[in-house]
């Protein structure tokens, strides 16, 4: 690869650039043998539970930002969702849909993020794909993820576990990938003050359930935030949740930008932020756990579940009770 | 409407009308072409990226001042009778 | 920052206003037999009254209404429906404040004109509109400016700013409206149920205390209120003390931010740039005087002039109640569009589009009927 290279639409038409571009690229930085072994399926060996598998697409713009890049989030994404349902993740998929003229040392840093993300996460991409398409018909680089992770025997995650009195936490201070990619998008003079959470969470999930095997549910605080997350569980649960305002950690960074802007960390995605339901007996335990890992220094106990019929209420700093909605779309800046 | 925030100035650049302003841990650039001179400390409130105006701040400590001595006294509302058509604790 | 300021959202001092206002307004709703009716003018103050709780906390004796204080709430279909008109020229970026993104007009909005294909910018500030027409020459610019008086004299400037750089591609669709001739309008219908108004911080700290002068008249209480979670509950404590003393006046509780003259400079700002028209709201029909045009010397920074645009028919279903509801002589229930053509998803009046609005609000309770009770 020479430096000033860019993706052309002959690295995606299965020729010599194509494989230039996954011998030279993809195989450099992805070192497992499955992969390396280029053939046309992965064969995997799984035992001992109930297997996972999770997808997720990937479109951020741009794609690199404060505190990570498209490729550790595709990455982070994938690991998270198969995390927070209880899963060890083990495998991934990567499929690249490139436009034309992308740079190659971008996907190169994209890729070498990638490789960091799964080396920290201890998973292992086992099949790609790699297409690329003219310019103009999507922007720069989107990356799919599939991850593989298997449930281990004794992990009973669900809603339906959910009873009054189980304690909510969440293992940090909430809204910064959110804030970040927005203030970047939207080239907010303080964008680069604020940096994404964006990191896997496998391992933090997997010393909670190790201590506290009482855990009943999980869900990473992804777009809508985590009242979106909040008013879902409650929905699927069949019960209330109260949340308390003051609580719920949020970097100062953070609330300022929301207050510039008008808008609730709330509803904030996250990247590397989960809430846990746990019983209520086990609060205290989980949060210490927590907040013994590095991922989770700023855990807090947030609230807790009562029962009701799908509504979540926020007290408020000030002794006040508000419902919490969905997010009602992208959040924007508001004047008013 | 008027979305406002305070911040605290940190910085001048006179010439362009431009301040960096504090606020809440985050940093801005806003114009001061509606406040006219300011100087480094001095607090104004924000929108869409305009000084409205400057703020006050010993009027802010006043309000403050009176508060306080409100939460010293809490309570005292508590035995003025309920009944009658008179005025009340002005 | 913070220091000083951190007291105007301390929940200790919120505390002691809550119990003392709680107190006063016991006394008051006693006295009259109901709940006491205070309306905010300013969607700020009903995003921060909703964000604190406090409806929770002194609904039981404060009745707290939305009026039409929200700017892109009380835009008009037939402007909504020219800002859509100007998205769909070729060569046009149209630049704006987010939230007027979603706002409805008859049958479309700027967010799905942006999803056919559309460019729509959102700003922070008009002067970073101004920056991006200078660096992009090819395109021509416009900017929506809504808002109250507390944005009009930003974008008086960025238009001054715009004919000092010799811009030849920026233009501005000026859709500005004023309060107190809206506060006017409510009042002088006699039927007319508040008891009291919460007036905007902001528009204030432009206006100055003496432009409500003209309340006076009418024997309600004001107060001009912060938007700090203790300044709303210490500018509900003064009109509280103003009704049990019966001395309405209009008082300023917001004495850091807002002077008696108000601002001087952003006065003369939009002096320059504007003149007072008439304008329409979404749910009041036209209000005399309540709207800003572009000054002659300016004319040329007038999108609506400088662009053909198709005749614009405003599809309105008839029957929207906002200005009744707003006026406490119709509650939301009692409109006859209330849940059948307008709702939250698709919206009639200004009390529906916005998120707080009083219909939305009622729309949102109704739903939770009788849950309330359990936690709140």
């Amino acid at each position: 690869m020479r430096k000033n290279d860019v993706v052309l639409l002959a690295h995606g038409d299965g020729g010599a650039l194509t494989h230039e571009l996954i011998t030279g690229l993809f195989l450099r930085y992805f070192p497992g043998r499955t992969l390396q072994s280029l053939t046309d399926a992965a064969a995997l060996e799984l035992s001992g539970g109930r297997v996972a598998v999770s997808t997720d697409s990937f479109v951020v713009s741009p794609l690199f930002f404060p505190g990570g890049d498209i490729g550790k989030l595709s990455v982070c994404g994938t690991v998270n969702d198969l995390a927070v349902v209880g899963a060890k993740p083990l495998y991934l998929t990567a499929s690249f849909l490139i436009e034309e003229g992308l740079p190659l040392a971008e996907l190169e840093r994209v890729v070498a993020s990638m490789a960091a993300a799964c080396a920290e996460a201890g998973v292992e991409i086992v099949a790609g794909d790699t297409k690329v398409v003219g310019r103009g018909n999507l922007d720069r680089l989107f990356i799919n993820t599939t991850g593989v992770g298997l449930i281990p025997d004794g992990v009973e995650l669900g809603y339906a576990r959910l009873a009054p009195g189980d304690q909510i936490l969440v293992n940090g201070p909430i809204g910064e990938h959110g804030m970040t990619i927005l203030a970047l998008r939207e080239g907010f003079g303080f964008a680069g003050q604020v940096a994404s959470d964006c990191a896997p969470l496998n391992g933090i999930i997997g010393e909670l359930l190790a201590a506290v095997p009482g855990v009943k549910l999980m869900r990473d605080l992804t777009r809508g935030g985590l009242a979106t997350a909040a008013k879902e569980i409650a929905l699927a649960a069949g019960c209330d949740i109260i949340l308390k305002e003051d609580a719920i950690p949020v970097r100062p960074e953070v609330k300022g930008a929301a207050e510039l802007l008008g808008l609730d960390p709330l509803y904030l995605a996250n990247e590397g932020k989960f809430m846990a339901v746990v019983p209520a007996a086990d609060g205290e335990k989980a949060l210490g756990v927590l907040r013994r890992h590095p991922l989770g220094q700023e855990a807090a106990l947030i609230g807790e579940v009562c029962s009701g019929r799908g509504n979540v209420y926020l007290k408020t700093a000030f002794g006040g009770t508000k419902f919490l909605d969905m997010l009602a779309g992208t959040p924007l800046p508001r004047i008013c | 409407m008027c979305l406002g925030i305070p911040g605290k100035i940190v910085a001048v650049s006179p010439e362009e009308h431009m301040a960096e302003i504090e606020t809440f841990g985050i940093r801005q650039r806003i114009s001061t072409l509606l406040v006219g001179e300011v100087a480094v400390g001095e607090y104004v409130m924000v929108h869409t990226g305009y000084a409205i105006e400057k703020v006050d701040v010993a009027e802010a400590l006043e309000r403050i001042r009176l508060w306080e001595e409100l939460l010293a006294h809490e309570g005292v509302f508590d035995e003025v009778p309920r009944s009658g058509d008179r005025p009340g604790t002005d | 920052m913070r220091e000083f300021l951190t007291k105007f959202r301390d929940p200790e001092i919120a505390r002691a206003l809550i119990k003392d206002v709680r107190h006063l307004a016991t006394r008051v709703a006693d006295r009259l037999g109901r709940r006491v009716v205070l309306m905010e003018v300013c969607g700020t103050h009903t995003v921060a009254i909703s964000r604190a709780g406090l409806r929770s906390l002194l609904g039981d004796l404060l009745d707290l209404r939305s009026g039409p204080g929200c700017p892109v709430c009380v835009t008009d279909y037939a402007d909504v429906d020219r800002m859509v008109a100007l998205a769909r020229l070729p060569g046009v970026t149209v630049g704006t404040f987010g939230d007027m993104v979603r706002v409805p007009g008859s049958d479309s909005s700027l967010e799905r004109e942006r999803a056919a294909g559309a460019d729509i910018r959102i700003f922070y500030s008009p002067a970073d509109a101004v920056a991006w027409a200078a660096a992009h020459p090819e395109r021509e610019l416009v900017f929506l400016g809504v808002g109250f008086e507390t944005t009009a004299p930003a974008v008086a400037l960025s238009i001054k700013e715009a004919g000092a750089r010799g811009l030849k591609n920026f233009s501005v669709y000026v859709n500005h409206k004023l309060v107190p001739p809206a506060l006017m309008a409510l009042l002088e219908d006699p039927e007319i149920k508040v008891d009291g108004f919460i007036l905007p911080g902001h528009v204030s700290a432009i206006i100055g205390r003496r432009a409500y002068s003209f309340l006076e008249a009418f024997r309600l209480p004001a107060a001009i209120t912060g938007f700090e979670t203790n300044d709303i509950l210490e500018g509900i404590r003064q009109i509280l003390k103003m009704m049990w003393g019966k001395e309405p006046r209009v008082v300023n509780g917001y004495t850091r931010v807002v002077r008696e003259e108000g601002n001087k400079i952003a006065q003369r700002e939009m002096a320059a740039v504007f003149r007072v028209g008439d304008a329409s709201w979404r749910g009041f029909g036209v209000i005399p005087g309540s709207g800003l045009t572009l000054a002659a010397p300016f004319a040329a920074f007038d999108a609506a002039a400088r662009f053909t645009l198709p005749p614009v028919v405003p599809r309105v279903p008839a029957g929207c109640a906002c200005g009744e509801i707003l006026k406490g002589k119709l509650t939301p229930k009692e409109c006859r569009l209330f849940a059948v053509a307008c709702n939250p998803t698709s919206p009639v009046g200004p009390c529906m589009v916005s998120s707080e609005g009083a219909c939305a609000a009622y729309y949102q309770f109704e739903r939770h009927y009788g849950e309330r009770a359990n936690h709140a």
